[in-house]
Protein backbone atom coordinates (compact mmCIF):
# COMPACT_ATOMS: atom_id res chain seq x y z
CA UNK A 1 0.00 0.00 0.00
CA UNK A 2 2.94 2.46 0.95
CA UNK A 3 4.08 2.52 -2.93
CA UNK A 4 0.70 3.39 -4.01
CA UNK A 5 0.47 6.05 -1.81
CA UNK A 6 4.19 7.10 -2.50
CA UNK A 7 2.95 6.57 -6.70
CA UNK A 8 -0.03 8.80 -5.49
CA UNK A 9 2.09 11.19 -3.52
CA UNK A 10 3.78 12.13 -7.17
CA UNK A 11 1.38 12.99 -9.08
CA UNK A 12 -0.99 14.67 -6.03
CA UNK A 13 -0.27 16.38 -2.81
CA UNK A 14 -1.17 14.57 0.03
CA UNK A 15 -1.73 16.08 3.15
CA UNK A 16 -2.08 13.21 5.67
CA UNK A 17 -1.88 9.31 5.28
CA UNK A 18 -3.13 6.85 7.87
CA UNK A 19 -2.08 3.21 7.41
CA UNK A 20 -5.11 1.21 9.20
CA UNK A 21 -4.36 -2.19 8.80
CA UNK A 22 -2.21 -3.85 5.62
CA UNK A 23 -5.14 -3.59 2.91
CA UNK A 24 -6.91 0.08 4.51
CA UNK A 25 -5.61 3.03 3.77
CA UNK A 26 -6.70 6.33 4.27
CA UNK A 27 -5.11 9.61 2.34
CA UNK A 28 -6.04 13.55 2.19
CA UNK A 29 -5.87 15.10 -0.57
CA UNK A 30 -6.82 19.48 -1.14
CA UNK A 31 -10.09 19.64 -2.52
CA UNK A 32 -8.96 20.46 -6.77
CA UNK A 33 -7.40 17.48 -7.02
CA UNK A 34 -10.48 15.30 -5.05
CA UNK A 35 -11.78 13.71 -8.64
CA UNK A 36 -8.05 13.65 -9.97
CA UNK A 37 -7.22 11.15 -7.81
CA UNK A 38 -10.10 9.24 -7.83
CA UNK A 39 -9.76 9.06 -11.61
CA UNK A 40 -5.95 8.18 -11.08
CA UNK A 41 -6.48 5.72 -8.52
CA UNK A 42 -9.32 3.97 -10.81
CA UNK A 43 -7.35 3.89 -13.89
CA UNK A 44 -4.08 3.00 -13.10
CA UNK A 45 -4.37 1.65 -9.79
CA UNK A 46 -6.71 -0.93 -10.41
CA UNK A 47 -9.18 0.34 -7.82
CA UNK A 48 -12.14 -0.55 -9.93
CA UNK A 49 -15.02 -0.75 -7.73
CA UNK A 50 -16.26 1.89 -5.67
CA UNK A 51 -17.58 1.00 -2.42
CA UNK A 52 -18.82 4.20 -1.34
CA UNK A 53 -19.28 7.88 -1.27
CA UNK A 54 -19.86 9.23 2.38
CA UNK A 55 -19.88 12.64 4.20
CA UNK A 56 -18.78 13.93 8.11
CA UNK A 57 -19.81 16.86 9.28
CA UNK A 58 -17.08 18.83 11.36
CA UNK A 59 -19.35 21.28 12.73
CA UNK A 60 -16.58 22.54 14.66
CA UNK A 61 -13.75 22.79 12.12
CA UNK A 62 -16.63 24.42 9.91
CA UNK A 63 -15.64 21.42 7.26
CA UNK A 64 -17.63 18.77 5.55
CA UNK A 65 -15.17 15.50 4.99
CA UNK A 66 -15.85 13.51 1.87
CA UNK A 67 -14.80 10.21 1.84
CA UNK A 68 -14.63 8.09 -1.72
CA UNK A 69 -13.96 4.53 -0.29
CA UNK A 70 -12.47 3.00 -3.10
CA UNK A 71 -12.02 -1.37 -3.77
CA UNK A 72 -9.46 -3.28 -5.94
CA UNK A 73 -10.91 -6.20 -6.37
CA UNK A 74 -7.86 -8.18 -7.74
CA UNK A 75 -5.42 -7.24 -4.85
CA UNK A 76 -8.11 -6.75 -1.97
CA UNK A 77 -7.06 -3.83 -1.14
CA UNK A 78 -9.39 -0.93 0.11
CA UNK A 79 -8.22 2.46 -0.13
CA UNK A 80 -10.36 5.94 1.17
CA UNK A 81 -9.66 9.09 -0.32
CA UNK A 82 -10.47 11.69 1.74
CA UNK A 83 -10.99 15.37 0.87
CA UNK A 84 -12.10 17.96 2.99
CA UNK A 85 -14.19 20.46 1.71
CA UNK A 86 -15.84 24.49 3.30
CA UNK A 87 -19.10 24.07 5.38
CA UNK A 88 -20.50 27.58 3.67
CA UNK A 89 -20.09 27.16 0.10
CA UNK A 90 -20.51 22.91 0.22
CA UNK A 91 -19.45 22.63 -3.22
CA UNK A 92 -17.46 19.65 -4.83
CA UNK A 93 -17.01 18.44 -8.19
CA UNK A 94 -19.28 15.95 -9.53
CA UNK A 95 -17.65 12.22 -9.79
CA UNK A 96 -20.15 10.69 -11.85
CA UNK A 97 -18.59 10.05 -15.42
CA UNK A 98 -16.31 7.49 -13.82
CA UNK A 99 -19.51 6.01 -11.88
CA UNK A 100 -22.66 5.89 -12.91
CA UNK A 101 -24.00 4.64 -9.23
CA UNK A 102 -21.93 8.27 -7.92
CA UNK A 103 -24.98 9.46 -8.99
CA UNK A 104 -27.11 8.33 -6.28
CA UNK A 105 -24.52 8.72 -3.55
CA UNK A 106 -24.71 12.45 -5.01
CA UNK A 107 -27.78 13.03 -4.61
CA UNK A 108 -28.54 11.61 -1.45
CA UNK A 109 -25.47 13.91 -0.09
CA UNK A 110 -27.34 17.01 -1.74
CA UNK A 111 -30.65 16.39 -0.06
CA UNK A 112 -29.05 15.51 3.48
CA UNK A 113 -26.17 17.14 4.02
CA UNK A 114 -27.29 20.39 1.60
CA UNK A 115 -23.72 19.83 -0.45
CA UNK A 116 -24.06 20.24 -4.22
CA UNK A 117 -22.44 18.75 -6.61
CA UNK A 118 -22.57 20.92 -10.01
CA UNK A 119 -23.11 19.15 -13.19
CA UNK A 120 -23.96 15.95 -11.22
CA UNK A 121 -27.77 14.50 -13.05
CA UNK A 122 -30.60 14.55 -10.26
CA UNK A 123 -29.47 17.77 -8.30
CA UNK A 124 -32.71 19.18 -6.40
CA UNK A 125 -34.66 16.30 -6.91
CA UNK A 126 -35.93 14.41 -4.10
CA UNK A 127 -34.57 11.04 -2.86
CA UNK A 128 -35.52 9.88 0.64
CA UNK A 129 -37.01 12.52 1.83
CA UNK A 130 -40.60 13.43 0.84
CA UNK A 131 -41.18 15.91 -1.86
CA UNK A 132 -42.95 18.03 0.76
CA UNK A 133 -40.25 18.32 2.87
CA UNK A 134 -39.50 22.16 3.52
CA UNK A 135 -36.47 21.64 6.33
CA UNK A 136 -32.75 22.74 5.94
CA UNK A 137 -30.86 19.46 5.28
CA UNK A 138 -31.75 16.37 8.26
CA UNK A 139 -27.98 15.36 8.32
CA UNK A 140 -26.12 18.71 9.71
CA UNK A 141 -25.15 18.39 13.07
CA UNK A 142 -27.07 22.20 13.40
CA UNK A 143 -30.26 20.53 12.80
CA UNK A 144 -32.08 19.91 15.09
CA UNK A 145 -34.10 17.03 14.59
CA UNK A 146 -36.20 17.11 18.22
CA UNK A 147 -37.18 20.64 17.53
CA UNK A 148 -38.23 20.39 14.23
CA UNK A 149 -40.52 16.77 15.31
CA UNK A 150 -42.05 19.19 18.07
CA UNK A 151 -42.84 21.75 15.76
CA UNK A 152 -44.11 19.30 13.26
CA UNK A 153 -45.82 16.08 14.24
CA UNK A 154 -48.37 17.02 17.00
CA UNK A 155 -46.44 15.42 19.59
CA UNK A 156 -48.70 14.00 22.69
CA UNK A 157 -48.33 15.52 25.51
CA UNK A 158 -47.59 13.79 28.65
CA UNK A 159 -44.48 11.90 27.84
CA UNK A 160 -42.05 11.05 30.49
CA UNK A 161 -38.77 9.92 30.96
CA UNK A 162 -37.33 7.68 33.32
CA UNK A 163 -33.74 7.85 34.19
CA UNK A 164 -32.78 4.03 34.17
CA UNK A 165 -30.04 4.20 37.01
CA UNK A 166 -31.89 5.99 39.27
CA UNK A 167 -35.04 3.69 38.43
CA UNK A 168 -32.65 0.62 39.41
CA UNK A 169 -31.75 2.39 42.24
CA UNK A 170 -35.19 2.67 44.01
CA UNK A 171 -36.39 -0.22 42.96
CA UNK A 172 -33.39 -2.51 44.18
CA UNK A 173 -32.55 -0.42 47.46
CA UNK A 174 -35.92 1.41 49.11
CA UNK A 175 -33.84 2.71 51.65
CA UNK A 176 -31.33 4.32 50.37
CA UNK A 177 -27.27 3.04 50.09
CA UNK B 1 -53.65 16.07 -11.48
CA UNK B 2 -51.07 18.00 -13.82
CA UNK B 3 -49.79 14.97 -14.81
CA UNK B 4 -52.95 13.02 -16.01
CA UNK B 5 -53.84 15.76 -17.89
CA UNK B 6 -53.62 13.63 -21.30
CA UNK B 7 -56.99 11.18 -19.68
CA UNK B 8 -59.77 12.60 -22.48
CA UNK B 9 -63.64 11.77 -21.92
CA UNK B 10 -64.34 9.12 -24.72
CA UNK B 11 -67.19 6.90 -25.48
CA UNK B 12 -67.59 3.25 -25.19
CA UNK B 13 -69.83 0.90 -26.58
CA UNK B 14 -71.46 -1.91 -23.92
CA UNK B 15 -72.36 -5.45 -25.11
CA UNK B 16 -75.66 -4.90 -25.38
CA UNK B 17 -75.47 -1.37 -27.51
CA UNK B 18 -75.63 1.07 -24.75
CA UNK B 19 -73.23 4.06 -25.26
CA UNK B 20 -71.28 5.17 -21.99
CA UNK B 21 -69.36 8.72 -21.51
CA UNK B 22 -66.50 7.57 -19.55
CA UNK B 23 -64.51 10.14 -17.98
CA UNK B 24 -61.03 9.12 -16.71
CA UNK B 25 -60.99 12.34 -14.07
CA UNK B 26 -64.18 11.39 -12.71
CA UNK B 27 -63.75 7.63 -12.90
CA UNK B 28 -60.13 7.94 -10.77
CA UNK B 29 -61.40 10.92 -8.73
CA UNK B 30 -64.20 12.18 -6.42
CA UNK B 31 -64.00 16.13 -6.18
CA UNK B 32 -66.97 16.05 -3.34
CA UNK B 33 -65.79 15.66 0.12
CA UNK B 34 -67.55 12.86 2.08
CA UNK B 35 -70.73 13.34 3.84
CA UNK B 36 -71.49 11.93 7.15
CA UNK B 37 -74.47 9.76 7.89
CA UNK B 38 -77.09 11.65 9.91
CA UNK B 39 -77.21 11.08 13.19
CA UNK B 40 -74.72 8.10 12.78
CA UNK B 41 -73.98 7.49 16.48
CA UNK B 42 -77.65 7.25 17.43
CA UNK B 43 -79.21 5.05 14.78
CA UNK B 44 -81.53 2.65 16.90
CA UNK B 45 -82.68 -0.71 15.69
CA UNK B 46 -82.87 -4.45 15.12
CA UNK B 47 -81.57 -4.01 11.52
CA UNK B 48 -78.58 -1.76 12.36
CA UNK B 49 -77.63 -4.12 15.16
CA UNK B 50 -77.84 -6.70 12.86
CA UNK B 51 -75.52 -5.39 10.56
CA UNK B 52 -73.16 -3.80 13.40
CA UNK B 53 -72.77 -7.99 14.07
CA UNK B 54 -72.16 -8.52 11.00
CA UNK B 55 -69.71 -5.77 10.31
CA UNK B 56 -67.63 -7.04 13.36
CA UNK B 57 -67.61 -10.83 12.24
CA UNK B 58 -66.13 -10.14 9.09
CA UNK B 59 -63.29 -7.57 9.37
CA UNK B 60 -61.07 -7.80 6.19
CA UNK B 61 -57.91 -6.45 6.22
CA UNK B 62 -56.15 -4.39 4.09
CA UNK B 63 -52.89 -6.14 3.69
CA UNK B 64 -50.34 -3.27 4.36
CA UNK B 65 -47.30 -3.23 6.34
CA UNK B 66 -46.41 0.54 7.11
CA UNK B 67 -43.69 -0.36 9.68
CA UNK B 68 -41.64 -3.32 11.51
CA UNK B 69 -45.21 -4.09 13.29
CA UNK B 70 -46.37 -5.86 9.73
CA UNK B 71 -44.01 -8.54 10.52
CA UNK B 72 -46.59 -9.56 13.52
CA UNK B 73 -49.61 -10.03 10.97
CA UNK B 74 -48.10 -13.33 9.46
CA UNK B 75 -48.41 -16.02 11.94
CA UNK B 76 -51.86 -14.50 12.20
CA UNK B 77 -52.14 -15.91 9.06
CA UNK B 78 -50.69 -18.95 9.70
CA UNK B 79 -51.89 -21.97 11.44
CA UNK B 80 -50.66 -21.47 14.63
CA UNK B 81 -53.16 -18.50 15.40
CA UNK B 82 -54.90 -18.51 12.03
CA UNK B 83 -57.24 -15.59 12.12
CA UNK B 84 -59.16 -16.51 9.96
CA UNK B 85 -61.50 -18.65 12.38
CA UNK B 86 -62.49 -14.67 13.40
CA UNK B 87 -63.85 -13.56 10.44
CA UNK B 88 -60.51 -11.67 9.73
CA UNK B 89 -58.64 -12.17 6.60
CA UNK B 90 -56.12 -10.42 4.61
CA UNK B 91 -57.43 -8.62 1.13
CA UNK B 92 -54.50 -7.30 -1.46
CA UNK B 93 -56.80 -3.80 -2.60
CA UNK B 94 -58.31 -1.28 -0.73
CA UNK B 95 -61.65 -1.85 -2.16
CA UNK B 96 -62.26 -5.23 -0.90
CA UNK B 97 -61.00 -4.08 3.04
CA UNK B 98 -62.62 -2.33 5.87
CA UNK B 99 -59.96 -2.36 8.23
CA UNK B 100 -56.64 -0.46 7.88
CA UNK B 101 -53.87 -1.75 10.28
CA UNK B 102 -51.08 1.13 10.78
CA UNK B 103 -48.50 -1.51 11.97
CA UNK B 104 -45.98 0.37 13.75
CA UNK B 105 -43.98 4.06 12.47
CA UNK B 106 -45.42 5.57 9.58
CA UNK B 107 -42.44 7.94 7.97
CA UNK B 108 -44.25 10.93 5.80
CA UNK B 109 -43.90 8.98 2.32
CA UNK B 110 -45.64 6.29 4.04
CA UNK B 111 -48.66 8.47 5.48
CA UNK B 112 -48.96 9.79 2.16
CA UNK B 113 -49.97 6.32 0.71
CA UNK B 114 -51.79 5.77 4.24
CA UNK B 115 -54.14 8.42 3.85
CA UNK B 116 -54.92 7.77 -0.19
CA UNK B 117 -55.67 4.21 1.12
CA UNK B 118 -58.07 5.03 3.55
CA UNK B 119 -60.22 6.94 1.77
CA UNK B 120 -60.41 4.58 -0.95
CA UNK B 121 -62.03 1.96 1.13
CA UNK B 122 -65.44 1.65 1.45
CA UNK B 123 -67.69 2.89 4.67
CA UNK B 124 -67.82 1.79 7.57
CA UNK B 125 -63.89 1.31 7.56
CA UNK B 126 -62.16 0.93 10.99
CA UNK B 127 -58.49 1.60 11.93
CA UNK B 128 -56.47 0.06 14.53
CA UNK B 129 -53.21 1.31 15.12
CA UNK B 130 -50.53 -0.82 15.96
CA UNK B 131 -47.59 -0.34 18.66
CA UNK B 132 -46.53 2.65 20.14
CA UNK B 133 -45.38 4.17 17.56
CA UNK B 134 -48.57 5.24 16.29
CA UNK B 135 -49.54 6.58 19.88
CA UNK B 136 -46.72 9.11 20.62
CA UNK B 137 -44.06 8.38 17.76
CA UNK B 138 -42.42 5.76 20.31
CA UNK B 139 -38.97 5.63 20.17
CA UNK B 140 -39.26 7.36 16.85
CA UNK B 141 -40.58 10.11 18.31
CA UNK B 142 -37.84 12.67 17.53
CA UNK B 143 -37.31 11.85 14.64
CA UNK B 144 -37.31 14.38 11.59
CA UNK B 145 -39.28 12.04 9.17
CA UNK B 146 -42.05 9.78 11.20
CA UNK B 147 -45.11 11.16 12.64
CA UNK B 148 -45.69 11.42 16.56
CA UNK B 149 -50.06 10.84 16.43
CA UNK B 150 -51.81 8.71 13.87
CA UNK B 151 -54.85 10.31 15.31
CA UNK B 152 -54.33 13.70 13.87
CA UNK B 153 -54.39 12.01 10.07
CA UNK B 154 -57.35 9.83 10.08
CA UNK B 155 -60.10 8.63 13.07
CA UNK B 156 -58.03 5.31 15.34
CA UNK B 157 -61.20 3.28 16.83
CA UNK B 158 -58.48 1.01 18.65
CA UNK B 159 -55.38 1.03 19.75
CA UNK B 160 -52.80 -2.33 20.52
CA UNK B 161 -50.19 -0.74 22.78
CA UNK B 162 -46.58 -2.54 23.09
CA UNK B 163 -43.05 -2.26 20.63
CA UNK B 164 -44.02 -4.73 18.99
CA UNK B 165 -47.10 -6.53 20.19
CA UNK B 166 -47.16 -9.71 19.82
CA UNK B 167 -49.78 -12.02 17.54
CA UNK B 168 -51.86 -12.72 20.74
CA UNK B 169 -52.06 -8.86 21.44
CA UNK B 170 -53.62 -8.10 18.19
CA UNK B 171 -56.01 -11.13 18.05
CA UNK B 172 -57.29 -9.39 21.78
CA UNK B 173 -57.68 -6.30 19.75
CA UNK B 174 -59.67 -7.44 17.33
CA UNK B 175 -62.04 -8.81 20.32
CA UNK B 176 -61.85 -5.11 21.32
CA UNK B 177 -62.81 -3.82 18.11
CA UNK B 178 -65.46 -5.97 17.24
CA UNK B 179 -67.22 -4.91 20.58
CA UNK B 180 -66.87 -1.40 19.55
CA UNK B 181 -68.45 -2.14 16.30
CA UNK B 182 -71.21 -3.98 17.89
CA UNK B 183 -72.18 -1.50 20.38
CA UNK B 184 -72.25 1.33 17.04
CA UNK B 185 -69.20 2.87 18.35
CA UNK B 186 -67.30 2.41 14.94
CA UNK B 187 -68.51 5.18 13.20
CA UNK B 188 -65.00 6.47 11.86
CA UNK B 189 -65.51 7.04 8.39
CA UNK B 190 -68.54 9.60 9.60
CA UNK B 191 -65.90 11.16 12.17
CA UNK B 192 -63.32 11.26 9.30
CA UNK B 193 -66.01 13.21 7.22
CA UNK B 194 -67.45 15.06 9.93
CA UNK B 195 -64.50 16.54 10.86
CA UNK B 196 -62.23 16.70 7.54
CA UNK B 197 -61.70 19.89 7.27
CA UNK B 198 -59.53 19.76 10.33
CA UNK B 199 -58.21 16.17 8.99
CA UNK B 200 -57.25 17.71 5.81
CA UNK B 201 -55.59 20.67 7.28
CA UNK B 202 -53.31 18.79 9.42
CA UNK B 203 -52.50 16.34 6.50
CA UNK B 204 -51.47 18.82 4.25
CA UNK B 205 -49.52 20.72 7.08
CA UNK B 206 -47.11 17.61 6.37
CA UNK B 207 -47.89 16.44 2.97
CA UNK B 208 -47.95 19.80 1.27
CA UNK B 209 -50.16 20.45 -2.07
CA UNK B 210 -47.80 17.95 -3.87
CA UNK B 211 -49.94 14.66 -5.68
CA UNK B 212 -53.10 14.58 -3.20
CA UNK B 213 -56.00 14.78 -5.17
CA UNK B 214 -58.44 16.61 -2.70
CA UNK B 215 -60.41 13.61 -1.80
CA UNK B 216 -59.77 10.12 -3.46
CA UNK B 217 -62.84 7.82 -2.54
Amino acid sequence: MKEIVNRLKEKFPVTAEIYQRDDLTFVTVEKKYGVDAVAYLKEYEGFTHLVLLTAVDWLEEGEFQLTYLLNNPKAKHDIGLRVRIDRETAEMQTAHHLWPAVTTYEQELNEMFGISFPGSPRQGHRFILDEAWQGPPPYRRDFDTKKYSEETYFPRPGRSKIDPSEHMKKKLYPEGM
Amino acid sequence: MEKFKDFKKRTVIAPDGEKIEIDPMKDYYCDAIPTPRKDYDKIPGILENFKNWARSESLWILAYGSGCGAIEMRPLMTPKHDAYRFGIQWRPTPRQANLLMISGYLSVKTLRIVVRAYEQMPSPKYVMGLGSCTINGGMYWDSYNTINRLDHFMPVDTYVTGCMPRPEALIAGFDELKKIIRAGKGVGADKYAENFAWYKENQKKILGDVGLPEYSW
